[in-house]
């Protein structure tokens, strides 16, 4: 089991040019858990995802991990702690599998250092991890969709690292690809006690996955707790500008977010049932 | 007025509602400017000459050298013009008829495509007279424009400005490693070399001047004809052909208009890029996207700026004179390359 | 067992790899003693060993010791740069088309170094180090234009080949200017040539590389890192930005002193890379390969051009027969694919 590891944002503030997308915001990811973020398009939590992966210098305030300030730090340092799978991961053309996933184990190795038998062990046991073994000598190109996100998750997995960040991770999956990868993040969280924060756009499947949901609107958090608390109509409301249903969802018991149109309405809003917290 | 003018989300809508008396006033200066362009180049050039051998020199007395370079220029500056306006009309073709702001003979490898021809023909088939230049240069020119458009409209999205361009230029510059490396072991290499490499002006004749004639002015006449089936071409394919156009017609006859012209330029003076390129973009900026009235300015314009680019290139180096088509590259390249750099390079 | 599957997978691609190298090392060795050899009049390996050596053999000594050697040593270290700074920016932008010699690097080296030979009149060290710096300022000039708020590849490939076309008008210029200007300096400052190679020009080149190369091959899996994406490789601990600027100024400066001492060769910089990752697989770094087979395509154009056809071409008009091809070869390939261009 992994100690836990602290993830957190103090009073950031985060901008690209003369924009301001995120701004005096604090945050902490609690640890050991899994962390949804939601919000429309454009409020900022890619943004600020990758804030705390440090792939962003903020403009005021900082990013602390275990205490310290994330700037300033040696790279492989962090590298070996906290791990990010970026929105649209290239891959080299024609790359194997194993070879891969073994670029995750980078931050561990020395400058010129080959590949140890210690090195193998954690690629081996990525794979199986994410069940992909038998892909092990394939080229990733010829994967589908879901086979390669498991692939990339991999490779995070064999950084070894505490927290797992990840940026929108099943956007271009379809739905059995997303809800194959959101199981095997559980996977790791209940197994290995894996920090995980993922940006997610599909608010549903953040409800059914997340312990706890950060809800944002033009770069501030307006909600935060766990789903079963923070997914109400109103708050749909608020970051969506949607109108909505929440109802327990009858597969898992989490919230589930029903959207009101104009068009193919049964209940009328006077009439709808008081949704009841589970 | 035009189809153009009902669609309100054309960019360039305030410039097509210019009254036909502005537009008029441009091409009537533009054409002054030309004839002024003219007599500078006569009367200046890679030697100093007086006022006196000037006009001897036009008088048909050519005793003296000055005197003979003074008349050996007007052949030179009627070809100018010829070429010039056979560029700035091709270009303003091209980019029609693939809706891309950056097609030029030069960039889309078509005037590579030329001279590579007349360099085979003069290599492996001994080719030796100029009218059969022409007619190969031609060809050539048809073959890459066929071959550039084939690699730049595969997989996705078609022959995009991107992709046509990149094609181009990978092409062209395939064609010009092999003129050099076919031209290499000839003998009488230097001249030819330098004129199949990089075109010039310097060494027009009478002779060459009436063979190329015909040719260019049924290449002018056939993209003139043209001007108003490009005006629908412009609107996308889909709509052009709502709108009744015959859109592959269209594209062949104006397309093949342009290659003659192009072939026609190249077989006479080598190839010379950028000229098509800068030329429609400057003459859209002063008579709008209408190309009943583009067609005719771009010719006009073309002339000039070739005219300005020779005189330019036998004063400034003074007694050498420099080759029309590195002028045209010097001052065409950062051209280019704003045009590349504006944000919509997708809008004609 | 997993470990075992993936141990023995690992083991035979680095064997590939190994074999590979080998191999090239092998037939660059070849035809290094082979270009030594053949000539006008042939010596043979034994003499050849001795001029090597530094013994004064009769006729030997001049030919092979002053001609053949340092030209096939310039071929050798000229094609390994050009494949080095070839593969690092076509992998760094994530595009076979930005190669340096494609996007006018090489034009601006050429310029540079054009300028100070017929103009300035400078020695070859002068020249060289004039080159790097007409190949600096045109890389940063590209990497500005090029740069709008984003990074878009296929903007930087057309800037590119709009400044390829300026600088080289402006090299037909300059060379056009030059007093005693014949065809030969003219192909050898167009296309590259080896005609003419001294121990003197060989000699700047040569130290470069003893520098650059090192340094490169250090960088080599930062570079592998890189190929997975900004973020990615900033996530697994590279430190990007400064990866980055060392692997583009080193290779920017490989190909400067490389041009400077035999002109740009052409498409060696574009074709070694793709060649290079087809035999050697996708997963190993490039660049030592990508030398090994720059050195080796120099070297075996360069004896072609001398001996396979009735008239002597300089070897930058075979490689550019050979690379123009390619270039159109694999832009189809990459159309086809929907490649990103």
């Amino acid at each position: 089991m992994t100690e836990p590891h602290s993830l957190s944002a103090e009073s950031l503030t985060l901008a690209y040019g003369d924009r301001t997308i995120v701004e005096q915001l604090d945050l902490r990811v609690p640890p050991g858990r899994i962390t949804a973020i939601v919000g429309a398009n454009g409020c900022g939590k890619s943004t600020l995802l990758r804030a705390l992966a440090r792939l962003i210098s903020p403009r005021s305030g900082q990013v602390v991990l275990d205490g310290k300030a994330l700037h300033g730090r040696p790279t492989k340092e962090i590298a070996r702690t906290l791990g990010l799978l970026p929105q649209a991961p290239i891959a080299p053309e024609g790359i194997v599998v194993a070879d891969l996933v073994g670029r995750g184990r980078h931050p561990h190795q020395k400058m010129l250092a080959r590949f140890t038998a210690h090195d193998y062990e954690v690629v081996a046991q990525s794979l199986d991890a994410t069940g992909i073994t038998e892909f092990a000598d394939r080229s990733v190109d010829e994967l589908s969709g879901g086979q390669r996100q498991r692939v990339w998750i991999a490779m995070a997995l064999a950084q070894q690292t505490d927290i797992l960040l990840l940026d929108e991770p099943t956007t271009f999956l379809d739905l059995a690809h997303q809800v194959e990868v959101l199981d095997l993040l559980t996977d790791l969280n209940r197994d290995r006690g894996t920090t995980i924060a993922m940006v997610l756009h599909d608010m549903n499947l953040a409800a059914r996955y997340a312990d706890h949901l950060f809800a944002m609107r033009d770069g501030r958090i307006v909600a935060s707790g766990p789903p079963s608390e923070v997914m109400t109509s109103e708050l749909i409301r608020d970051v969506f500008d949607l109108d909505a249903l929440v109802v327990p969802d009858p597969v898992s018991g989490t919230p589930i977010v029903l959207p009101r149109g104009r068009h193919h309405i049964l209940i009328p809003e006077s009439e709808e049932p008081r949704v009841i917290h589970s | 007025m035009t189809i153009t003018q009902t669609r309100t989300s054309l960019p360039d809508t305030a410039a097509l509602r210019r009254p036909a008396a502005v537009r008029l006033a441009w091409l009537a200066g533009s054409l002054l400017v030309l004839c002024v362009l003219c007599v500078l180049s006569v009367a200046f050039g890679a030697r100093e000459v007086t006022l006196g051998e000037i006009t001897a020199g036009l008088g048909g007395d050519v005793r003296g050298v000055s005197e003979a370079a003074v008349q050996a220029r007007i052949p030179r500056t009627v070809l100018a013009v010829l070429v010039g306006a056979a560029l700035g009309l091709a270009g303003a073709g091209m980019q029609a008829v693939t809706r891309n702001p950056l097609a030029d003979p030069g960039i889309l490898g078509v005037s590579g495509g030329a001279a590579l021809a007349v360099v085979i023909g003069i290599v492996f088939f001994g080719l030796a007279d100029p009218t059969v230049y022409l007619v190969v240069a031609v060809i050539g020119a048809a073959v890459a424009a066929v071959f550039v458009y084939s690699v730049g409209s595969l997989g996705r999205g078609g022959a995009t400005p991107l992709k046509l361009t990149l094609a181009g230029a990978a092409i062209s510059a395939a064609f010009a490693s092999l003129t050099s490396a076919f031209l290499l072991p000839r003998v009488d290499a230097m001249e030819t070399f330098r004129f199949w490499q990089i075109g010039g002006v310097g060494g027009a004749t009478w002779d060459r001047i009436a063979m190329v004639l015909p040719v260019l002015a049924v290449g002018a006449v056939t993209c003139l004809l043209c001007a108003r089936g490009m005006n629908s071409l412009a609107l996308g394919d889909e709509v052009a052909a709502g709108l009744g156009e015959n859109v592959f017609r269209t594209r062949l006859i104006a397309a093949a208009g342009a290659v003659i012209l192009c072939g026609a330029a190249t077989a006479v003076a080598g190839p010379i890029a950028f000229v098509g390129l800068v030329i429609p973009h400057i003459c859209r900026l002063l008579v709008g996207t209408d190309h009943r009235w583009l067609i005719p300015f771009c010719a006009v314009a073309g002339a000039g700026l070739l005219v300005a680019a020779d005189i330019i290139g036998r004063v400034v180096a003074r007694p050498e004179e420099i080759e029309v088509g590195i002028i045209t590259a010097f001052i065409g390249a950062p051209v280019f390359i704003w045009i590349v750099r504006r944000q919509k390079v997708r809008e004609l | 067992m997993s470990v075992q599957t993936v141990v023995a997978g690992a083991r035979v691609r680095r064997r590939h790899r190994g074999t590979v190298l080998a191999v090239l090392g092998i037939l660059i060795v070849v035809v290094f003693a082979v270009t030594l050899m053949v000539g006008k009049s042939f010596y043979g390996p034994a003499e050849v060993f001795r001029v090597i050596l530094g013994e004064t053999v009769p006729g030997a000594s001049f030919t092979v010791g002053e001609l053949r050697l340092p030209r096939a040593t310039m071929a050798v270290l000229a094609g390994f740069a050009f494949g080095i700074a070839g593969v690092t920016f076509q992998t760094m932008l994530r595009n076979p088309l930005a190669s340096p010699d494609i996007i006018g690097i090489s034009s601006g080296a050429s310029v540079a170094a054009v300028f100070g030979i017929i103009v300035l009149a400078l020695d070859e060290t002068a020249v060289s180090f004039l080159a790097l710096g007409g190949a600096l300022v045109t890389a940063a000039a590209i990497y500005l234009l090029s740069h709008r708020g984003g990074f878009a590849g296929t903007r930087l490939i057309l800037i590119g080949i709009g400044v390829a076309a300026m600088l080289d008008s402006a090299v037909t210029y300059i060379l056009s200017r030059a007093a005693a200007w014949d065809l030969q300096t003219a192909m050898q400052w167009l296309t590259g040539s080896l005609n003419g190679a001294t121990w003197a020009g060989v000699l700047p080149l040569a130290l470069a590389s003893a520098v650059l190369v090192p340094l490169v091959l250090s960088q080599g899996r930062g570079l592998g890192m890189l190929r997975l994406g900004d973020d990615s490789a900033a996530v697994l601990g590279v430190n990007v930005p400064r990866t980055r600027v060392l692997l583009m100024v080193s290779a920017v400066a490989l190909l400067a002193f490389a041009t400077a001492a035999c002109g740009p060769i052409a498409f060696v910089a574009f074709m070694a890379g793709p060649i290079a990752s087809r035999i050697i697989g996708p997963g190993a770094s490039p660049l030592l390969s990508a030398g090994l087979v720059g050195a080796l395509l120099v070297l075996t154009a360069d004896l072609a051009g001398q001996f396979a056809f009735d008239s002597r071409y300089p070897v930058g008009v075979i490689t550019g027969a050979l690379g123009a091809p390619y270039l159109v070869f694999l832009l189809i390939r990459i159309n086809r694919s929907g490649g990103s261009i």
